[in-house]
């Protein structure tokens, strides 16, 4: 469920997938990884080094890498 | 937190009269700072007044008129200096992406890279006294900027304070985080320990954090600072949390680096669009301002790192 102006799931242009709330998100190796914040960014670039979440890394991948 | 030692004749003046709780202070009000680490720390030393205050200074002196005014005369000067350093900015739209794009195009100095690969035990403990200035009370200078938005950039800017402050708990919160990498590390921790050492690099960052915040129609350069400051975090802190490895040094300082690379590539992303976005889609004519925190953060981290590293001669 989502309000107005409040999305659960915000897909940002070339970079994470944030996620509201409580989620569990299953890695690629099938590991599961609980959320510990209000907001957490899952990795989309495939290059993060703390898997599932997001660390920044798509900021140095060539424009066409991103996701 | 005690008063800072008087570093000319403004701040001495002044920082007297505020232990003796003068009634007036027309005198210090025409004494001219000595040079700029004189006006820094005495506009430090305000500021303070609305944070944590001081042991030997009287609670109520926050909200003296002539120290009010003294304030607004060093700060009106500190804000000149930074517009006059700022570079003219196209900006281009999408918004967030322009503003990434002007981040990422911003070429500084970088301590982490430097800590990461060549930095001493001695030099990274250098540092982290510096750090304790802001870390101690990080996200703070944010907080007063809350109630000066409206609805939707307000709701943003809270889903990001209330991560920075632990999620509601007390050793959650950042700056706890990084007391107990402090302590592992066998460095003071109370706030402003390191007040009286620290160059006045370090004084003009935490100046123009308080400006910006402390000002409501700076409020968009605040946001926007706080969008640089995050956006210039997560890959720095990995590379400080590499160098404190490389050193062998407290598991718990490389932990507070670690949370870092997480949350601020959370935070960089919630500053630029849900942030800063909200707040120029509702205040348009705020965009230069946001671009000139962005800028005045990277701008003031460069000169320190720059400072720092100089003094290395690395």
């Amino acid at each position: 469920m989502s309000e107005g102006g409040h999305p659960d799931v915000i897909l940002c242009p070339g970079g994470p997938m944030l996620l509201r709330g409580d989620h569990v998100v299953q890695d690629a190796d099938g590991v599961e990884h609980h959320t510990t914040r209000p907001v957490s960014a899952v990795c989309r670039c495939g290059k993060s080094s703390i898997q599932p979440w997001c660390d920044g890394t798509h900021k140095v991948l060539p424009p066409k890498l991103r996701p | 937190m005690l008063i800072p030692k008087g570093r000319g004749s403004l701040s001495e003046a002044l920082f007297e009269g505020m232990r003796t709780n003068r009634s007036t202070f027309t005198d210090v009000l025409t004494t001219l700072a000595d040079d700029d680490a004189d006006l820094h720390i005495s506009l430090w030393a305000l500021y303070e007044m609305h944070y944590r205050g001081f042991e030997d200074v009287d609670d109520s002196l926050e909200w003296h008129p002539e120290l009010i005014e003294l304030r607004r005369s060093l700060e009106s000067t500190f804000e000149q200096e930074l517009r006059d350093r700022q570079p003219e900015v196209e900006i281009k739209e999408p918004f967030a992406e322009a503003l990434f794009d002007f981040i990422a195009g911003h070429d500084g100095a970088s301590l982490a890279a430097f800590v990461q690969r060549d930095a001493t035990t001695e030099q990274v403990l250098e540092i982290m006294q510096m750090r304790t200035i802001y870390h101690l009370k990080e996200a703070d200078p944010t907080a007063f900027v809350v109630p000066r938005l409206s609805a939707g950039p307000k709701a943003a800017l809270m889903e990001l304070q209330y991560d920075e402050y632990g999620g509601g708990s007390p050793v959650r919160l950042h700056s706890a985080l990084f007391v107990r990498g402090l302590e592992a590390m066998g460095l003071r921790t109370e706030y402003g320990a390191y007040i009286d050492d620290v160059p006045v690099e370090v004084l003009h960052d935490n100046n123009a954090m308080s400006l910006f915040a402390l000002n409501r129609r700076l409020r968009g350069a605040s946001l926007g600072h706080l969008a640089a400051f995050e956006a210039t975090s997560s890959l720095p802190s990995r590379r400080m949390a590499q160098g404190l490895e490389r050193l062998g040094l407290a598991p718990e300082m490389i932990d507070y680096y670690t949370e870092h690379v997480e949350a601020d590539a959370v935070h960089e992303q919630l500053a630029v669009r849900t942030i800063c976005g909200a707040l120029v889609a509702e205040e348009p004519w705020l965009v230069p301002d946001v671009f000139f925190g962005a800028f005045t953060c990277l701008d003031l981290e460069d000169r320190f790192a720059r400072r720092m590293l100089d003094e290395w001669a690395a």
